[in-house]
């Protein structure tokens, strides 16, 4: 038979790794961008490139980096979480209820707070899958249910752990002694090792890709779309928990006022990574480098004195050309 | 090729509201062979086959499968059977690759973790069983592929799972010359291997290329249902636009509403 399927002129066989690559572009283009950018403030200022600041830069990468994590399978299944944020500072609300409010060995009030997180997270899930509601629109109304919560609980006043050294640590103290690195980013590390092997080795993370990729085919392929949404915005929830953890045992309080806009700055993080907001793309490798975009340039701007007010000016642009790359390339291929 | 009909349907009714899309519906699917479904835009091609994939229920009728009376109320319970159905655009996830597209749903995993090595493994051995080689690569993302290669991949998935009866929804619909040639060679593969194969088809060279039989839907009934060596190009057309053909197809006691209508020959 001549037919072109089984002539066998288009053979040549492309190495797995290769496709690979190619599939990976955006990361490998976020991950240059971010050491041309360490590059200029290395060179720009000679307080930048030290040991130090790095740790800094990591340590200040924590929270946003923990949100992003979540955010990322939301956005990677074609939704948005507007909510992590101000969940965030609510889950800090309640780490303070249960451990100083209620007493709660320190050991078990911070997974009491992460679940707190995922049971917002479960909420959204209900709400956008079995409700039906448009993400945008369920989670804003999240975001300003657990900003009200967070204030009502603690009755608008921040929430010390003063009596809790243990709880601080979590954060601010240093698993090895040696290195200096404070214990949120190795919480960080773990949980974005954790969010990378979901992502791109478990059932979870597939079809979260197919859901957000192409959410009709998912059904039809006999998998319930629905459950598996409800899952995802609950892992949303929490590492919306962690953060809250993470950021009250840094503050050593939990301030009910916070937490608006980290989601902007978390949903930045994933873009700049290469996560594209229509879906089925996106990695946490992306997020990680995205995130650390985001405080290498704050930290960058801030050690040349650059004003607060043209840091933001700066990020915006920064995001404005990391989604036309993304789009530029996306034209080319 | 076997007397008994591996899929069978009797009497199916369907109506949605005060419309009844499917009345007294017979079909037969033989294993080996091709049946080509055909019939004009609204004669209920597509409700027959959401009725055998188990996403509609049937109000009444019977279905046999390998000869034995079954239900079908869902699209499990069609995929249990053993009943594949390759939709003509819904098929496919862009952004995952072949072997991710074709074991969608089915994953392989060993504890936690997917086992990528063994899923790559298995669709590469259904792609070379169905003699398909012009993937560069089985992790390429789906985007990547022209129309003929997706289609392909969407009919190895649904081979992968030795599956007994494949539906092909308009599979040439959108492709061009070389790639429909491409497709129906596959189609016709797959009824080479023992399969029972429905093909859904406007395209009345495709029909007579690849089919075995062939069954006209006319106005949610079954006019006929013939070998394709027994009948013409141009009966075929005159059962999907007038529902008969000469001693063919629906009668005037079961059709007088509309047998005035036709004029016979008209369009031979």
């Amino acid at each position: 038979m001549a037919f072109p399927l089984t002539d066998g002129t288009e053979t040549a066989a492309r190495p797995n790794w290769l496709t690979a690559a190619k599939n990976r572009l955006q990361q490998l283009l976020a991950f240059a961008s971010l050491i041309v950018i360490f590059t200029f403030f290395a060179l720009a200022n000679s307080a930048f490139p030290t040991y130090s600041n790095v740790i800094n830069i990591l340590f200040s990468t924590v929270v946003i980096g923990t949100l992003a994590l979540g955010t990322t399978f939301v956005i990677i299944t074609g939704g948005i979480d507007l909510s992590i944020g101000t969940g965030m500072a609510l889950c800090a609300v309640m780490s303070g209820v249960f451990i100083v409010d209620a007493g709660l060995p320190v050991a078990l009030g911070v997974p009491a707070a992460v679940l707190f997180g995922g049971l917002i997270g479960l909420v959204n899930g209900v709400n956008v899958a079995v409700l039906k509601l448009p993400p945008f629109i369920a989670t804003l109304a999240m975001m300003l249910v657990a900003q009200g919560l967070a204030l009502v609980i603690s009755k608008s006043t921040p929430i010390y752990f003063s009596d809790h050294p243990g709880y601080t640590k979590i954060s601010t103290g240093e698993l090895i002694p040696a290195l200096n690195i404070p214990n949120a980013v190795v919480v960080l590390l773990a949980a974005a090792v954790l969010a990378g092997f979901l992502l791109s080795r478990t059932l979870l993370g597939r079809y979260t890709y197919s859901i957000g990729s192409n959410e009709a085919a998912t059904a039809l392929s006999g998998i319930n779309v629905r459950r598996w949404k409800v899952v995802v915005y609950t892992l949303a929830g929490l590492f919306t928990g962690l953060a809250g953890v993470l950021i009250s045992a840094r503050l050593g309080s939990a301030q009910p006022a916070t937490g608006m806009g980290y989601e902007l700055q978390a949903i930045a993080a994933v873009v700049i990574g290469g996560t594209s907001l229509a879906g089925g793309k996106g990695s946490i490798i992306g997020t990680m480098i995205g995130a650390l975009i985001i405080s290498v340039l704050n930290n960058g701007l801030q050690i040349m004195s650059i004003p607060q007010e043209w840091q933001n000016v700066i990020l915006g642009l920064v995001i404005l050309v990391a989604v036309y790359a993304d789009m530029v390339r996306k034209k080319e291929t | 090729m076997s007397a008994t009909p591996l899929l069978e349907l009797r009497g199916i009714d369907k109506s949605f509201g005060p419309v009844q899309v499917l009345r007294d519906v017979a079909l037969s699917a033989y294993p080996g062979e091709v049946t080509a479904l055909v019939g004009d835009n609204g004669a209920g091609k597509s409700t027959l086959v959401k009725c055998i994939s188990g996403i509609y229920a049937t109000d009444a009728g019977e279905f046999f499968f390998e000869g034995q009376p079954v239900q079908i109320n869902s699209p499990r319970d069609a995929s249990a059977l053993g009943i594949e159905v390759v939709y003509q655009d819904l098929a496919l996830c862009d952004n995952l690759d072949i072997v991710q597209n074709m074991f969608l749903g089915r994953e392989k995993r060993s504890g936690l973790v997917l086992d990528e090595a063994t899923m790559e493994q298995l669709a590469g051995q259904t792609l070379a069983g169905l003699s398909v080689r012009t993937v560069k690569s089985l992790r390429q993302h789906v985007s990547s592929l022209s129309g003929g290669q997706r289609q392909t991949v969407a009919i190895a998935k649904a081979v992968l799972w030795n599956s007994k009866l494949v539906i092909l929804d308009e599979p040439t619909a959108a492709l061009g010359v070389a790639q429909t040639a491409q497709v129906l060679e596959l189609v016709r593969r797959l009824a080479d291997r023992g399969l029972a194969v429905i093909l859904i088809s406007h395209n009345m060279n495709d029909v007579f290329a690849v089919s075995d039989r062939i069954a006209a839907l006319y106005l949610g009934r079954m006019a006929a249902q013939v070998k394709t060596n027994e009948i013409t190009h141009a009966q075929v057309v005159e059962l999907i636009t007038a529902g008969r053909s000469g001693q063919l197809g629906l009668r005037d006691e079961n059709g007088t509403e509309y047998a005035d209508l036709t004029t016979p020959g008209a369009d031979a």
